[in-house]
């Protein structure tokens, strides 16, 4: 929460509307996302119970458990939901493109589009998560053996919730999360959980204002929770009696199918309108580069799997697989949050705001300045800029501006002006040409407006970690290397 | 049943609540007291143990708290097994899992009490069996179940009924929290694992007050609880022990705020009544009388209150164009103004701050500009 989103929730309570927190779309929508809205029994761990899955909003799959304490019958729905994935996935490795690697010498190849899989809520990321920790470690043979598709569909389901906490990516997205990082509403966070609610402030259904769609939002008869927790009420009132209902007489089979699609069938369709406003917005200017790094790892994940006997995702990782996996998301974190401010005027305003960053107009500029206090003559033009920002960048800082991403400007004075805001000399290198004339246009120009950021999005080498084999023993020394034993593949799922 | 006031303060509260029993309290309503200390309101009608849950379906803004009866099924057959044959199988794994070393077990049931199962008898039952153990007394008994405790709230004793089991291992009793969420790979979910540690915090207060009240050292109740959940995706139990130090701070603090409800109730109209006027099992006081009690008595909404207190529809409707209702990092963001629209008239310049307030409209006022120029 900065201040910048806390008025814009400000200013939708009063206009009744949801208000706008960027100006351009940060997460990747793709063609034909899949979206997943699965429910759970109350009280089971991580139970599945239905789902409704499908590309194509006109006709979802409604997959169903009738009695979600049979442990066949949720192997059962793991395979049904497993095939339905799997052809999704592989309806993205047909085709790839070249992907020039060390300065063009070479070239791989990466699948030119990617599976998107969208679910309602982080809680239905973390039911994924969970599914396919139930069901990765599965054997296809001996005891208690599945159908081939459960395992496998289980490893893709740990792909993807784990690349749902990668910083960026767009494989897996929550759809409150989404809609949440690009619209505030009048409610508070909490509320915005609630998927009909967040929606309703910014997409309402015809007939209803915002403020009467999230309060019909809260009734759950109208709008049934988003899942995978079920309204108890229905559990109570409705389900049950229908699953036993079920039990004495597989007749009712319909019956139960449809009381359980009742409840999925509103938030399927908010899932489809969530993803026709979150389209409608145009997409930030590196939200492509974004995806081409999760087509790499679909494609590499891909390869992982049809390589000698691919292994399962380890139950835990090992401490240099934890700290690895750490210091990348912490570097696409960083990647991330600095790309968001270059895409986007109202994200960067927040570190204007902050004093990291400020905008302003240049008041005189001297392109040709030259510095031979060193020795060797240097061109170091220097500008003026006028800012109003709450500047709190001090001489020595180095700063730059999106239009000139070569070129750096380090802070030579600051000075307050007395008719407000604050007057920065800035003296420039980098992204001139190497004669000691400055290319026209390479140097800012008198009523040139900039922003000019401390951001720095530069590549930064991956941290060293030691190999597996060189755990250090302060870290538990090496550690055994994961193999999925017999106990996994029969672990009880009751 | 109740006792006669015995206080100014108790009947104070008596009339507060007007013609009917107090609500029952219980480890998850102790719990939820901690939830927002602040809150004058909740204060006030918690002490008197008014149903807020009643009031709030009578003044239209009933809150749809309810549970699951497939959580409630699983809750209750996940603790039978782990009971099952006197606690065989969590005998076994306390030994494996946490070293404990019990040599030998006797095991009370204090459920039924010999057939009599009315709660002063349970409690009285609880006790002596309780003070025999730390007495050390020979064959006194290592494991209890369903201990009945005492917890003096607001000037009462609630009875506890727990579906725990107080269990000594040398000379230190712990508290057994069963609970049915899993734990994953050695993770569970953090939110249920906290309101299990709050719970069981109240739980080792009545067990250390009852400690007091027999002479002995109530240190002797560990702040170590035993948390048993099943394992993984089966019916296995597996035990931790979870630290609830920190909530038992903040429980006893929230409790000596109850304690000291007599100077809230000083401030209160000594006409002032919460009484619903039930006849035949309706409430038959006009809602709007009852809407404007409430209003005597502050609230303190946030968000927060919507998953704890069964009012909180109805004070988040009060809440309406405050900067409460919208949450406390955005209220805090907004300079801590009141109201909505004197945040965004400071912003817009339309109205001239206060000194204190001077810096804050400067801040909202950068802001506004900010944004009205990225969005033009």
């Amino acid at each position: 929460m900065t201040a910048l989103t806390a008025l814009a929730r400000a200013i939708a309570v009063r206009e009744e509307r949801a208000q706008p927190l960027t100006t351009v779309r940060h997460v990747h929508i793709g063609a034909r996302p899949l979206v997943f809205v699965p429910l759970a029994l109350a009280g089971e761990a991580n139970a599945p119970l239905a789902a409704l899955v499908g590309d194509d909003r006109a006709a979802p799959h409604l997959l169903v458990v009738p009695q979600p304490r049979n442990r066949a019958q949720r192997f059962a729905f793991a395979a049904e939901l497993g095939h339905l994935v799997l052809d999704y996935l592989r309806s993205f490795t047909h085709f790839r493109e070249d992907v020039p690697i060390n300065r063009g010498r070479e070239v791989r190849q990466r699948f030119s589009d990617a599976p998107q899989l969208i679910v309602p809520n982080p809680a239905g990321v973390a039911f994924t998560r969970l599914l396919g920790r139930s069901t990765r470690l599965r054997r296809t043979d001996g005891p208690y053996a599945v159908d081939p598709v459960v395992p496998l569909l289980g490893r893709w389901l740990t792909f993807l919730a784990e690349r749902a906490e990668h910083p960026g990516s767009s494989l897996m997205v929550a759809m409150t999360r989404a809609l949440s990082m690009h619209w505030a509403t009048g409610q508070s966070s909490t509320e915005d959980a609630n998927l009909a609610a967040l929606l309703g402030w910014i997409a309402p259904p015809e007939g209803r204002s915002p403020v009467e769609a999230a309060a019909d939002a809260e009734d759950a008869d109208l709008w049934p929770p988003a899942g995978p927790a079920t309204d108890p009420t229905f559990d109570n009132e409705i389900l049950s009696p229908a699953i036993a209902r079920h039990e004495r007489d597989p007749r009712h089979f319909d019956g139960l199918r449809k009381v359980l699609n009742s409840q999925l069938e509103p938030t399927w369709h908010l899932m489809w309108r969530g993803i026709d406003v979150l389209g409608g917005l145009s997409p930030g200017a590196s939200v492509a580069e974004r995806w081409a790094d999760d087509r790499d790892s679909f494609t590499n994940y891909v390869t992982y799997l049809a390589g000698d006997n691919p292994l399962p995702q380890a139950r835990r990782d090992s401490a240099t697989a934890a700290a690895r996996r750490l210091s990348t998301m912490e570097r696409a974190q960083n990647v991330y949050d600095v790309q968001r401010a270059m895409d986007d005027p109202l994200v960067m305003a927040e570190y204007r705001l902050g004093g990291e960053a400020f905008a302003g107009t240049v008041t005189y500029a001297a392109p040709d300045r030259i510095d031979a206090s060193s020795g060797r003559r240097k061109l170091r033009p220097q500008i003026l800029v006028h800012t109003d920002d709450p500047l709190r960048l001090t001489p020595g800082a180095t700063v730059s501006d999106r239009s000139r991403p070569k070129q750096k400007a380090v802070i030579v004075r600051v000075s307050t002006l007395d008719s407000g805001g604050y007057e920065v000399q800035l003296e420039l290198s980098g992204g001139m040409g190497n004669s000691l004339v400055a290319p026209p246009g390479s140097v800012p120009a008198v009523g040139e407006r900039l922003t000019y950021s401390a951001l720095d999005a530069a590549f930064r080498q991956p941290d060293r970690f030691p190999a597996n084999e060189e755990t250090p023993w302060t870290h538990g020394g090496p550690p055994q290397q994961y193999v999925p034993t017999n106990d996994d593949a029969v672990e009880d799922w009751s | 049943m109740q006792n006669a006031p015995v206080t100014s303060t108790e009947a104070h509260l008596d009339r507060l609540r007007g013609d009917v029993a107090p609500v029952n309290h219980n480890a998850r309503t102790i719990a939820a007291l901690t939830g927002n200390p602040g809150c004058r309101r909740r204060a006030v009608l918690d002490a008197a143990g008014v149903d807020k849950k009643a009031m709030s379906v009578h003044i239209g803004h009933p809150v749809p708290f309810g549970q699951s009866t497939f959580a409630i099924t699983r809750g209750n057959a996940f603790e039978a097994q782990v009971k099952a044959n006197g606690c065989a199988e969590l005998l076994t794994m306390l030994r494996e899992r946490l070293g404990l070393d019990i040599a030998e077990v006797a095991y009370n049931d204090l459920e039924e009490a010999g057939g009599n199962g009315s709660r002063e008898v349970r409690h009285a039952l609880a006790r002596r069996m309780i003070d025999g153990a730390a007495a050390g007394v020979e064959g006194a008994g290592t494991l209890f179940d369903h201990p009945l405790l005492g917890l003096p709230i607001g000037g009462r004793t609630v009875y506890l009924e727990p579906d725990l089991i107080a269990f000594q291992v040398g000379a230190q009793f712990h508290i057994i929290e069963i609970k049915s969420f899993p734990v994953i790979d050695g993770q569970a979910d953090g939110g249920k694992v906290a309101a299990a540690a709050v719970q069981s915090a109240v739980y080792v207060l009545a067990l250390r007050r009852l400690f007091e009240e027999l002479g002995h050292d109530p240190q002797r109740v560990s702040h170590n609880v035993i948390l048993v959940c099943p394992e993984n995706f089966s019916n296995r139990p597996v035990a931790t022990l979870l630290d609830v130090r920190r909530q038992l701070t903040v429980l006893k603090r929230q409790l000596s705020r109850l304690r000291r409800v007599d100077e809230l109730l000083a401030t209160l109209d000594p006409g002032l009544t919460f009484d619903l006027g039930v006849r035949d099992g309706t409430a038959t006081r006009p809602a709007g009388e009852v809407v404007a009690a409430l209003g005597e008595v502050e609230a303190r909404y946030s968000p927060d209150c919507l998953d704890m207190c069964e009012l909180s529809y109805f004070c988040r409707a009060e809440a309406r164009g405050t900067t409460h209702a919208l949450g406390r990092t955005v209220r805090e963001e907004l300079g801590g103004i009141e109201f909505v629209d004197t945040a965004l008239r400071l912003a817009e310049g339309r109205l001239a701050p206060t000194v204190e307030l001077a810096e804050t409209a400067h801040a909202l006022r950068t802001a506004l500009r900010m944004r009205t120029e990225c969005l033009s």
